[in-house]
């Protein structure tokens, strides 16, 4: 089974029914996706597939072959929006900020408030309340600007 | 995750025409598509079945077309796609409501319409829609086709008259006159299963200047989604909203589950069928 994660081709000889989440973590060692749910409820688990934001619990790895797959690890740590959820206290525990993030990357430079709690609307988080994260996300606009 | 896929098999066709061979000569087969529901039940241990059939390579079944006034949506089209389709949206908007309340972009992302379909749950968000607007399932297998209004398609509670070696290929809906409407009530927008689910479309008016009969779907009240020919007839024929709303109550057989009770189940059936009718165009 043959894919690109992050950047990087990579080829597993797993079951082509796991779980694009469990391949993730285990075989390729790539731990910043976590495991909420695991029923599609939660968004902890969510990566980009083709840039487009899926919930890697319920996608088997058959399904990506040949696919790009983006994880918190392939945005480097220096992405606006994780500068911004480190600023403006968008992560307190920590499990659903990877699956924001990617969640977040999905909606493009500058949403507006509207499109952030609907592109979110898959994302639980138990501990900021939201408003803290909705702030990160609109102030990575203002990061990304300075960062140019 | 309480399941295993170690003792399971998963085929991938390269065709449509390969997938319904293989449904043919190597069942039993449950068709996998966006996996929303299918990987849900492998994570709680519930999932049924040792052989699988992969469909998400088959881009064929992605089309969404308007052919002789009739739109036809492939069975792979997801959420998004519909939500999306600017074919959908002036054809059919109260598909588009619905797509745009199924969980969150992650699970509209991956849902298919077919998979909706096929699921057969009476809480499915677009089978209302489907159901109300009068569509039609198209069906394949090795030996032909067929076409099944999807008022006929289920036979009950998650079940069809699907056949083991048969495919749902898409779900062809006819041109729809006079306004459409949707409504789903669950605990959240997003994310939620629904309590009810109701689409309507209320006909409009005839070339001679008569109103049309509505027609009604509702999900989540019974177990299949449901028509409402009586509440139809009534609202038709000019009888009252108190009147229509007894006879709906008639019709539904909600029950008590760990999302709803029966009674306020049939109080919000009630409810909508009097928001529905109550924003048609007077006169």
């Amino acid at each position: 089974m043959q894919f690109t994660l992050n950047g990087k081709r990579v080829r597993l000889d797993v079951h082509p029914m796991t779980r694009l989440l469990d391949a993730l973590r285990e075989p390729c060692g790539l731990t910043g996706t976590k495991e909420g749910c695991g029923e599609g409820e939660c968004g902890a688990c969510t990566v980009l597939v083709d840039r487009i934001p899926v919930n890697a619990c319920l996608v088997p790895l058959a399904q990506v072959a040949g696919a790009r797959v983006t994880t918190i690890e392939g945005l480097g740590g220096r992405h606006p929006l994780q500068r911004a959820f480190v600023e403006h206290g968008g992560a307190q525990c920590g499990i659903c900020t990877p699956g924001m993030i990617l969640a977040a990357v999905a909606l493009g430079p500058r949403p507006s408030l509207k499109t952030i709690k609907m592109g979110l609307a898959g994302n639980i988080c138990r501990c900021t309340g939201y408003s803290a994260i909705y702030r990160s996300v609109e102030r990575a606009g203002v990061h990304a600007r300075n960062h140019r | 995750m309480l399941g295993t896929i170690a003792n399971r098999q998963l085929l991938s066709p390269g065709s449509l025409r390969d997938a319904l061979r293989m449904l043919d000569v190597e069942g039993p087969l449950v068709p996998m598509a966006g996996c929303t529901d299918l990987y849900v039940a492998l994570n709680f241990g519930t999932l049924h079945g040792t052989k699988f059939l992969n469909l998400w390579g088959l881009d064929e079944l992605r089309r969404i077309a308007v052919r002789d006034d009739v739109l036809s949506i492939g069975a792979l089209c997801t959420y998004t796609g519909i939500i999306r389709s600017r074919i959908v949206q002036s054809r059919l908007p109260m598909l588009v409501a619905a797509a745009r309340e199924v969980g969150g972009v992650q699970i509209q992302n991956r849902g298919t319409i077919g998979g909706n379909i096929a699921n057969a749950s009476p809480a499915g968000d677009t089978l209302p829609v489907l159901a109300a607007a009068d569509a039609v399932v198209a069906v394949k297998s090795a030996a032909g086709e067929r076409r099944i209004r999807l008022a006929e398609f289920y036979t009950g509670y998650r079940t069809s008259v699907l056949a083991a070696n048969e495919l749902i290929v898409g779900v062809e809906i006819p041109r729809i006159r006079g306004r459409q409407w949707f409504r789903k009530v669950g605990t959240r927008a997003a994310q939620s299963i629904s309590k009810v689910v109701m689409a309507a479309v209320d006909g409009g008016r005839g070339p001679g200047g008569q109103r049309r009969a509505p027609r009604i779907a509702i999900g989540s009240v019974a177990p299949t989604v449901v028509r409402l020919p009586r509440t139809e007839a009534a609202l038709a024929s000019g009888a009252s909203i108190d009147d229509a709303q007894g006879i709906l109550l008639d019709e539904i057989a909600p029950i008590d589950d760990v999302r709803s009770t029966a009674e306020y189940r049939r109080r919000v059936a009630a409810n909508l069928l009097a928001n529905f009718w109550s924003g048609r165009r007077r006169g």
